[in-house]
């Protein structure tokens, strides 16, 4: 069992009572061919655990979910709902509010994630082992399908505690850290073992892996976001946005006092802003070098950042941070728009702003020379490992997924490729068996 | 303002708002508030024998949240004494001398102790009195209430004995529980009865607690049947009137309508088939008097908007529109029409209609969202599909004039038929063959 450590006072939404679930579970209309299963990435039957919900039937509602998605419990919290599920609900078109499917998923999740009772009894074992490189939402979801199929499935993490991006990356006001680890202790619950503190490639060879086990599921995600190439970056006060985030999630964060700059227009530099906000800095900018309607950023994360008071730099990249041993001060430029749309920096406009912090939210690295290391693995332009639509890789007894595979989406995204991975691995290794 | 005022059976009411013989008119300080509050009139809970309830009494149906869509009691007729009782009715006609004051009652069956508790009741200045031949459970063990009103006979021969002591106006209140209501009406009327007061409520067992396994209300490790009220049995209510005010043989019979009555709708939908007062229980027991400010508000509005100066004009109008189904028109075609620009796309038309009626609609998947369409040919007009669209006013059935006679089915299985019979879309061989 992974011992809870402690987190910050930002807690994320409480889950629902009762009362408020039944409410919430009548509102939905039953659609046929529902949209909002049709939204999820892992064809959750969203009607039909909310049907349950609402006729008092929280097993079979806890079990319609972790049927297609056994990160249900985190995708409650952390999936961008408004663009996925909630934003196709018909009710929509009714200009009423979406039913909150996210809560409701929490709501009926809950017992089961956090040990209430157990729902799911392995399939007798196959006598195949699968190792599972990354503790992710890929590699937990692909570990805990093949364990429900009867493989031994063990994970080999890196960190201290498994749970990937659950753990140390999503916003604390999101999910904090003590629902991430009870989730993996629910994966773990379901058979599977999980190696934390062993880093693949380094700690342990492939070679040795490809030994021990039938197949290989990869799910290592991306990467830190790689220095700018600012002058004073190596200051201190300046750092990975995502370093940042998973200090919150470790210890607690009181950013009282503190002026923030973060640098990036993506889903990471909101949610850095607005959780640096949320942990009382006096003043955070978010430097963006294009417009609002380019960031890749949700509308509904750009809003909840706005709410919480970030301002925002747009048409403005930095050139240097000014400090002595610290960060002192933030100097940018403006952009314009070429003709392309690119932006492109205009003389003359440096402007420099006194900050204590600067936070660095530019995309994360590939891990494509890592990649190298598996024989027959090949990854395309853009760093993204190459994968059929099975998620197999040109190395037949090695399968990917997750952030390394899409370049970075979503957790159910991640989820859903260590799913339909875990299928594959199951179907290829009994056909293999049979033909023998 | 149209003029809510009444008089049925020679009793004068400012509007056609009673309360039924229940919990909120156990006592004198409740229909003082009550009719502060705008009642027209109150029957007062129903006076008798001595009793003791339950604790346990009550459990409801609750539908998709929403509370007390149907309620079961099993209550006895008052607890109270009749002194205390005899006391607040002349309280409450000495405050209230305009509004109604009807008292319920129920005794054991002999003509002695019903005209002596009337003779009390009039004397304490009731407008009028109740025989409460309804109440299902409990009462009835003891060859009341229901066992009464289930037996003709028994309801003509009391009813005969109440109007023999009386002086002011008996009503006869009618147990639903029965095969044909008319039986009851007809037997209340020869024996005199000046007007009739249903429905009271239907045998029931609302659910069972799943833990325990004993029905509801738990009364420790049992239940009985009760008696069922509420939204959920005004369709049946409003047939027993209508039946009524139908008969010829009751022709003039006054009515007070009563069961699931809860806005100006229902009170309105009550008068058009018959009813002169209307009576409410279980609204008032979800929530509270105030419910009738807007109930006055609303069917005077209605009133205005009809153009009727009196709420006398609105009563009966539909006794005349319900009729046999061998009358109905056969050849009357409608078909559904979904409004494209209104369909949120829930697909809940296609999938009843798929499973639920006769494979006339249609639907694919466009981009996210689901499109239907109706299969015109398919269709048999049967409304279900309007039913389930959650849109106001996006599946409308529309009446198609293909140059059909009307004709009804007595019409065409006679001798003359006045025209062809229309086709309606039917299958044949479905599988197997
Ligand atoms: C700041 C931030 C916020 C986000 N917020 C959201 C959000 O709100 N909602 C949402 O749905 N998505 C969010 N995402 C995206 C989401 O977190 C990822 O898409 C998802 O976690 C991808 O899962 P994964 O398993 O592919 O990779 P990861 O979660 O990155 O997990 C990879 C795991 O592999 C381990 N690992 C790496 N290399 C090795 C090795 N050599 N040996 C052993 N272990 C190794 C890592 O330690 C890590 O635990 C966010 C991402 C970021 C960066
Ligand atoms: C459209 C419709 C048609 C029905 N036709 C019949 C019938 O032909 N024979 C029958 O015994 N009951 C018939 N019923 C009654 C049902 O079998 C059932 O007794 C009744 O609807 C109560 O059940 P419910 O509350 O689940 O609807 C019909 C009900 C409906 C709604
Ligand atoms: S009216 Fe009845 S038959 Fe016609 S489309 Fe609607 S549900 Fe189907």
């Amino acid at each position: 069992m992974t011992t809870v450590v402690a987190t910050s006072g930002l807690s994320p939404q409480p889950t629902m009572t009762s009362d408020e679930a039944l409410v919430e579970a009548h509102r939905c209309l039953m659609c046929w061919d529902a949209p909002c299963t049709r939204a999820c990435p892992t064809s959750i039957d969203v009607p039909g655990f909310i049907k349950r919900i609402a006729t008092n039937d929280l097993v079979g509602s806890a079990r319609t979910i972790l049927e297609s998605n056994l990160l249900g419990g985190s995708c409650a919290r952390v999936c961008p709902t408004e663009v996925l599920c909630a934003g196709a609900c018909v009710l929509n078109d009714l200009h009423e509010r979406p039913i909150d499917i996210g809560r409701l998923q929490a709501y009926a999740t809950d017992d089961v994630v956090f040990g209430g009772f157990e729902l799911f009894t392995p399939a007798p074992s196959t006598g195949f082992s699968i190792g599972v490189i990354g503790g992710g939402p890929a590699g937990l979801s692909c570990a805990g399908e093949l364990a429900k199929l009867g493989h031994s499935a063990v994970v080999y993490e890196a960190s201290e505690h498994a749970g990937g991006l659950n753990t140390y990356g999503v916003a604390n006001y999101k999910m904090d850290l003590p629902t991430s680890l009870a989730e993996v202790d629910f994966i773990e619950g379901l058979g599977v073992e999980i190696r934390t503190g062993v880093a693949v490639g380094s700690d342990l060879g492939i070679d040795e892996l490809m030994e021990q086990h039938d197949a290989l599921f990869v799910g290592v995600g991306l990467g830190s976001v790689p220095l700018i190439g600012l002058e004073g970056e190596d200051l201190a006060g300046s750092e990975d946005a995502l370093e940042f985030i998973a200090d919150v999630r470790r210890s607690g964060c009181d950013m009282t006092g503190q002026t923030v700059a973060v640098i990036g227009g993506g889903n990471t530099s909101i949610d850095a802003a607005t959780q640096a906000a949320m942990s009382g800095a006096d003043h955070v900018y978010l430097i963006y070098r294009r417009g609002r309607n380019d960031m890749r950023a949700y509308p509904h994360d750009i809003e909840r950042a706005l709410t919480n008071g970030v301002e925002f730099m747009h048409w403005a990249v930095p050139v240097r941070i000014e400090g002595d041993d610290r960060v002192k001060a933030i100097v940018c430029q403006r952009t314009l728009p070429n003709d392309d749309g690119w932006p492109e920096l205009v003389d003359g406009t440096e402007f420099r702003i006194p900050v204590d912090r600067v936070l660095r939210a530019t995309g994360q690295e590939k891990r494509t020379s890592w990649f190298s290391m598996l024989p027959g693995v090949e990854t395309d332009k853009g760093g993204r490992v190459v994968v059929n639509d099975s998620y197999r890789t040109a190395n037949g007894r090695i399968w990917a997924g997750g952030d390394c595979v899409n370049g970075g989406k979503e957790v159910v995204n991640a989820v859903a490729h260590g799913k339909a991975a875990a299928f594959d691995i199951d179907e290829t290794l009994r056909t293999a068996a049979a033909g023998k | 303002m149209a003029d809510l005022s009444v008089n049925i059976a020679g009793i004068d009411s400012p509007n056609p708002f009673w309360l039924a013989s229940a919990p909120p008119t156990n006592t004198g300080d409740q229909i003082a508030r009550a009719f502060d509050a705008g009642w027209g009139g109150a029957v007062w809970k129903t006076l008798g024998e001595p009793i003791e309830n339950t604790y346990s009494r009550y459990s409801s149906v609750d539908i998709n949240g929403q509370r007390m869509m149907g309620l079961n009691n099993i209550e006895l007729i008052t607890d109270r004494t009749l002194e205390d009782n005899l006391i607040e009715i002349a309280e409450v006609k000495r405050r209230y001398p305009d509004n109604a004051v009807i008292v319920s009652l129920m005794v054991e069956s002999n003509p002695e102790a019903w005209d002596t508790i009337i003779k009390q009741v009039e004397q304490a200045g009731a407008d009028g009195i109740e025989l409460n031949f309804g109440c299902p459970h409990g009462m009835s063990e003891r060859g009341m209430g229901a066992a009464v009103g289930q037996v003709p006979e028994y309801t003509c021969d009391i009813t005969t004995w109440a109007v023999s002591s009386a002086t002011v106006p008996v009503f006869v209140k009618l147990t639903p529980n029965i095969t044909d209501i008319r039986a009851a009406s007809r037997a209340a009327l020869k024996g005199g009865a000046d007007a009739v007061s249903l429905i009271n409520t239907i045998n029931s067992i609302t659910g069972v607690d799943l833990d325990t396994m004993v029905p509801r209300p738990v009364v420790g490790d049992k239940s009985s049947h009760g008696g069922y009220c509420g939204p959920a049995v005004k369709p049946i209510a409003l047939h027993m009137v209508s039946q009524i005010a139908a008969d010829p043989e009751t022709d003039g019979l006054p009515i007070s309508g009563i069961g699931g009555i809860a806005t100006w709708q229902d009170a309105a939908e009550y008068i058009l088939l018959g009813a002169t007062t209307v009576q409410v229980c279980t609204a008032v027991m979800h929530y509270g008097y105030r419910i009738v400010e807007g109930m006055i508000e609303g069917l005077s509005n209605y009133l205005d908007s009809k153009g009727m100066a009196s709420v006398n004009e609105l009563r009966g109008l539909s006794v005349g529109k319900v009729t046999d189904w061998a009358h109905l028109d056969i050849n009357y075609v409608i078909k559904a029409n979904i409004d494209q620009d209104k369909c949120i796309g829930c697909g809940l038309c296609y999938i009843s209609c798929q499973d639920g009626a006769h494979q006339a609609i249609g639907a694919e998947r466009s981009g996210d969202r689901t499109r239907v369409w109706i299969i015109e040919d398919a269709c048999v007009g049967c409304n279900l599909c309007s039913l389930v669209c959650p849109v106001q006013g996006c599946i409308t059935m529309q009446e198609r004039d293909y140059g059909q006679t009307h004709m009804t089915w007595v019409e065409y299985t006679g001798d003359e038929p006045p025209g062809e019979l229309y086709p309606r879309p039917k299958h044949g061989l479905t599988i197997g063959g």
